[in-house]
């Protein structure tokens, strides 16, 4: 259980209305992470962790719709904050980095120039002081040369320096929390983990709180004290790394820590989970979003989810846990 | 900046080359006797040959052809058969009153269409949506002519806001000296505020007809250029960091979607300038556009192969205008070039 949340989110459901259906995205979604400390929020494509985190932001598209629940910022519920209120913590307590950086970048704007845009509306600068705290910004994320960088355009970097650039622009106004939604994806693997470092460090430095959003689960383990596992828009299991590691109990979980590849393994002994996401547009959704793909299903799986009590250190929404 | 200006126009000049040729050519086979046109109905046939013989049109087409680029190479275009005006001239006295029109059309035009575009698109299905749709399919199907005999009718008949459609400057004002060819901007040099307002007065309805007309693609392009931008993943992450709706709508969103509204302006420009005949009938005004289709009815050479080759020409700086505003606004265009 976390004591000091720096954010939490109890019963989010988020809604979209597409041309063919309701997508019921997010159901009853719950999780909290602690002042300094990492959360990793995992789960296969579609499982609704981005959704998660832009309904967080207060960044859904147009067609998405938070149905219920709250996020609380210390005493503030972003789900249900006005857009000014809003306004005052997004990008300065709450920031976001994303994946592929190059494409999350303005084209056409020097990096320079784009981080001191942010500094400009958190930070307490003047117009004047603004590139020169740029420069020392992108010092900070490990660019070398951040003069002459600040005056680059993004096509004009890597990958791995764009990803730096954005994480500077997110801990500008240095935020109590931030969200990394799969901020390695499209790097290589050694760009991955300094990335993964670099995050972390700085995290330490300004005792911030991170979510980081990854379906790699062993780069979860690696980095978040909790897991929180996703499926189709449903947190199934939540727990510290190594008690999810060492006792699983949902039965997603344990496929999924038992499909993770290890070096040893050859080509065909690597598992795969049975099944896939059921379409969330359906009217006869089950209770268990999982139960059509799950081996231990029983018949009061159609019964409503167990609800565990927040102070639970362990919770697990199944009525068959292992 | 500079080589890629010197390269743009150099490789323009084959395409110069190529309009000279076929609007020769293309004149020459139209249909059309002038020599049968200005002997006049009642001509013979021997007076008609003469006036065949002195015009050259009996010579063979290498040889006319050939003094025609002898002409142009020292800057003559020729004379005009119906005025007997030196080309040159005329285009020169007619081509800024087009222009001094077609950009304050332009300009009116911006400023409705671009807010308007930007609006739209930050406010789909919005009540600013529909009034956008409604606003550009009126400004189409609405012809010139009727948009501007409607506004004259309007406010010069009905309601005597503006002046007698009769051209750049009413009767009693007399033209300020040429610097530029622009009214508005000679008054001003001459200090000249009643001749400025005078020639503003007589502007602003046609300048409106073009503006009216123009619209449709100018919003149009905005809005569809703003939503794709709009959605686009640089423009989450602006919100994402909480910058102001202002900076993110206009500096980052905006900017990024101005190219192809930039390209879409330069089609229009050059669309009105050479194609707004009608506008000029209506407000009896002195352009380039009715003089090259009064030419044309008369079967007069001259004046229409020069109006052709100053339209091309025109096209061609233009294209090198906006290459140059692309390599300003988009970093990536500058590497290519």
């Amino acid at each position: 259980m976390i004591v000091a949340p720096a954010l939490q989110v109890e019963h989010l459901s988020v809604e979209f209305r597409t041309r063919s259906g309701i997508v019921k995205a997010l159901d009853n979604v719950s999780f909290a992470v602690g002042k300094g400390e990492t959360l990793a929020l995992v789960g296969e494509s579609g499982s609704g962790k981005s959704v998660t985190a832009y309904a967080i932001m207060g960044i859904l598209d147009p067609a998405g719709r938070v149905t219920g629940g709250k996020a609380m910022l210390g005493a503030l519920d972003l789900l249900h904050a006005t857009p000014d209120e809003i306004g005052k913590v997004r990008g300065r307590e709450i920031a976001m980095i994303f994946q592929n950086p190059r494409t999350a970048l303005n084209p056409i704007r020097p990096v320079g120039r784009q981080i001191a845009d942010v500094l400009l509306r958190h930070a307490d600068v003047t117009r004047r002081e603004a590139p020169a705290r740029a420069i020392e910004l992108l010092r900070a994320v490990g660019i070398t040369d951040p003069a002459r960088r600040a005056k680059a355009y993004p096509f004009e970097m890597s990958g791995g320096m764009c990803q730096r650039v954005m994480i500077a622009i997110a801990l500008a106004a240095k935020p109590s929390l931030l969200i990394a939604d799969e901020p390695t994806t499209g790097l290589d693997v050694t760009t991955q983990a300094v990335i993964m470092d670099l995050i972390g460090e700085l995290a330490a430095e300004i005792g911030m709180a991170t979510i980081f959003i990854t379906h790699d689960l062993a780069l979860a383990a690696q980095r978040a004290k909790h897991i929180a596992v996703m499926h189709a828009g449903h947190v199934v299991e939540l727990a510290e790394t190594q008690e999810m590691f060492a006792h699983p109990r949902h039965p997603y979980t344990a496929e999924l820590i038992a499909a993770t590849p290890d070096t040893a393994a050859s080509l065909d002994q690597l598992a795969s989970i049975p099944g896939s996401l059921p379409d969330l547009r359906r009217a006869d959704l089950p209770p268990c979003r999982y139960s059509e793909r799950c081996p231990r299903k029983l018949a009061s799986c159609d019964q409503p989810l167990p609800v565990m009590p927040p102070e639970n250190p362990h919770t697990v929404a199944c009525w068959n846990p292992l | 900046m500079g080589s890629m200006l010197l390269k743009r126009v150099l490789a323009a000049i084959p395409s110069l080359i190529g309009v000279v040729i076929v609007t020769f050519l293309l004149t020459r086979a139209l249909p059309g006797d002038p020599a049968a046109y200005f002997a006049g109905p009642a001509a013979t046939k021997e007076a008609i040959e003469q006036i065949r013989a002195t015009l050259g049109l009996d010579q063979p087409l290498i040889i006319q052809f050939f003094h025609y680029v002898v002409d142009l190479a020292h800057g003559d275009l020729g004379k005009s058969l119906t005025t007997g005006q030196p080309v040159a001239e005329e285009i020169r006295a007619r081509l800024p009153a087009s222009a001094e029109l077609t950009l304050l059309g332009l300009i009116v035009s911006m400023a409705i269409a671009i807010p308007l575009g930007i609006m739209a698109a930050t406010k789909p299905g919005s009540i600013i949506d529909h009034t956008c749709r409604i606003v550009t399919t009126a400004g189409v199907s609405l012809p010139v002519f009727f948009t501007g005999l409607i506004l004259v009718y309007v406010f010069y008949y009905l309601l005597g806001w503006a002046p007698a459609p009769l051209g750049r400057l009413d009767v009693f004002y007399s033209a300020p000296p040429t610097v530029t060819g622009f009214y508005l901007i000679d008054s001003l040099i001459a200090r000249d505020p009643e001749t400025f307002v005078a020639a503003l007065k007589q502007l602003i309805l046609p300048a409106l007809t073009l503006g009216i007309f123009s619209l449709a693609p100018i919003a149009r392009m905005t809005r569809a250029s703003m939503l794709s931008v709009l959605s686009s993943d640089f423009v989450r992450t602006a919100r994402a960091s909480g910058l102001a709706p202002y900076t993110v709508i206009v500096t980052y969103a905006f900017r990024n979607a101005m190219l192809p509204v930039i390209t879409t302006l330069g089609m229009v420009f050059s669309f009105l300038l050479g194609a707004n005949v009608l506008v000029e009938k209506v407000f009896a005004w002195p352009g380039i556009g009715s003089f090259a289709v009064e030419a044309l009815i008369a079967s007069d050479f001259a004046p229409v192969q020069g109006f052709v080759l100053t339209m091309a020409i025109l096209y061609v700086a233009l294209n090198l205008l906006i290459d140059v505003l692309y390599g300003l606004i988009d970093p990536r265009v500058r590497l290519e070039a």
